[in-house]
């Protein structure tokens, strides 16, 4: 499973990353968890907002903080 | 940080420690002058208009569906509304540059185009509420006004400029599937966010209402009489707002973001007065530089003090707000008016790392088109604003 973490740098941005990362870490899931900051890329995805999650290729959230139930919902 | 860079900046602060000479009565007054415009913005400005216009920003951020205004910059939205959005957008939209450009990135490439990008790219940092009000506290209202109009209309015309200028390479270019922000629905009606929105800034409006001049007007006189009344009756309206319209979740969530603007905003703008009051002093006690260098360079209303002035702002790296106490000490070591809104045009939109950072997402030559449009329209307009105001 892929999962990026998009936004450049904001305090939202690196608390979806740690979300993301505990959500991963408590599923016991084989998961890459990348944390994309470059803007052009970001925008490359066409997400209007940060922070956004992205799992194998389906934008799942963006513009806010998930929730730790949420990311656990999408790894399964 | 690398160690390397890590010890030049130690030799540097040592070399600084021991060569400065700290004794000498200018450095003294300098020093002095620096926490004094400190204490003044502690007193003046903090307690009546930074903290409620923070709340303020906060339940903007909190409240106000993104969704619902990013929708305009879609690729296949209606030119009109994309523009006249974009223009007023940065009021609701962002408050740091640090969310502006990936937005504007994502206009760009994926939504609306580069017209648009750009408007919203001049008018996110210009135009945010915290930037007007302390604005119009600490400079004036005129000049508060006069940014606010002169931000809107430079977003739009900015903006048609460039989406004119580069015609051909807009309409090459593919926009794509885009995202938007996760809506919720609040369980409030639009009007209750207005008015919970309009009670915090009649509550900012009251709180730093200005003791009325001795001429003026009965009006201004019995309103200042009557401020602290009025204030703390809004409050109670407030709170009365937030027990029966919002949940426990969402009150939760305004103090975290109002929190979080404070975290990030006030250390830099305290750094920012401390360096203004060391460098410029307050108006009326001159500090490090010499006024009449000040003078010479953007005093009165001529065309290179107005160029100079949009140049250097356009060059300088303003952090959110420190363009505010800079202004006022330079204004208060004879900088003119007109030179000064110049300076505020050009300023927040535009600094060398921001230029760069765009170019690499629009090329070289449109940023550098942008930038000279931003350059010779502050110009313009401070020439115009300081035939007025002197």
């Amino acid at each position: 499973m892929e999962i990026k973490v998009l936004g450049p740098g904001c305090a939202k941005c690196t608390q979806a990353e740690k979300v993301v990362r505990e959500a991963v870490a408590e599923a016991g899931i084989e998961a890459s968890v990348e944390k994309v900051s470059d803007i052009l890329k970001i925008a490359g995805y066409g997400v209007f907002g940060t922070p956004a999650i992205i799992i194998n290729g389906d934008v799942k959230m963006v513009g806010k903080v998930p929730k730790k139930e949420e990311v656990m919902g999408w790894l399964r | 940080m690398q160690e390397r860079s890590k010890l030049l900046w130690i030799i540097g602060l040592f070399a600084g420690a021991y060569f400065i000479p700290w004794d000498h009565e200018i450095m003294r007054r300098s020093g002095l002058e620096a926490f004094l415009m400190l204490q003044d913005y502690a007193r003046e400005h903090v307690l009546t208009c930074l903290i409620p216009a923070f709340f303020i920003a906060g339940a903007i951020a909190v409240f106000v569906s993104q969704a619902s205004v990013l929708k305009y910059f879609g690729a296949q939205a209606k030119k009109v509304l994309a523009y006249s959005v974009a223009s007023v957008s940065g009021a609701i939209l962002a408050v740091c540059s640090c969310t502006v450009l990936p937005l504007f990135a994502g206009i760009y490439m994926r939504g609306a185009g580069i017209g648009p990008a750009t408007a919203f790219l001049y008018s996110g940092p210009a135009i945010n509420v915290l930037a007007i009000v302390l604005t119009a506290r600490v400079l004036g209202w005129q000049m508060g006004l006069a940014r606010a109009i002169g931000a809107v209309s430079f977003a739009l015309v900015i903006g048609l400029l460039m989406a004119f200028i580069f015609k051909k390479e807009d309409a090459a270019r593919t926009a794509g599937q885009f995202y938007l922000p996760d809506e919720e629905n609040p369980g409030r009606s639009l009007w209750q966010d207005a008015g919970f929105m309009l009670v915090m800034v009649l509550i900012l409006v009251f709180a730093a209402f200005a003791r009325p001049g001795e001429g003026d007007a009965t009006i201004w006189q019995f309103l200042f009489g009557i401020k602290w009344y009025v204030t703390i009756l809004l409050l109670g309206v407030l709170g009365l707002m937030l027990k029966a319209w919002f949940v426990q979740e969402e009150r939760k969530a305004w103090v975290a973001s109002t929190w979080d603007f404070m975290k990030q905003i006030a250390p830099l703008l305290a750094a920012g007065v401390l360096v203004a009051g060391f460098l410029l002093g307050r108006p009326g006690h001159p500090a490090l530089i010499p006024e009449s260098w000040i003078a010479g360079l953007v005093g009165g209303n001529s065309f290179f003090a107005n160029f100079f002035a949009s140049l250097a702002g356009a060059l300088m790296y303003f952090a959110t707000l420190t363009e505010i106490p800079i202004l006022e000490g330079l204004v208060g070591a004879g900088m003119g008016q007109g030179p000064a809104l110049a300076l505020l045009l050009a300023g927040p939109a535009l600094s060398l790392p921001n230029m760069i950072v765009i170019s690499g997402v629009i090329g070289i030559k449109k940023t550098a088109v942008f930038s000279l449009l931003v350059i010779v329209m502050s110009t313009a307009a401070g020439m115009f604003y300081g035939s007025f105001f002197v």
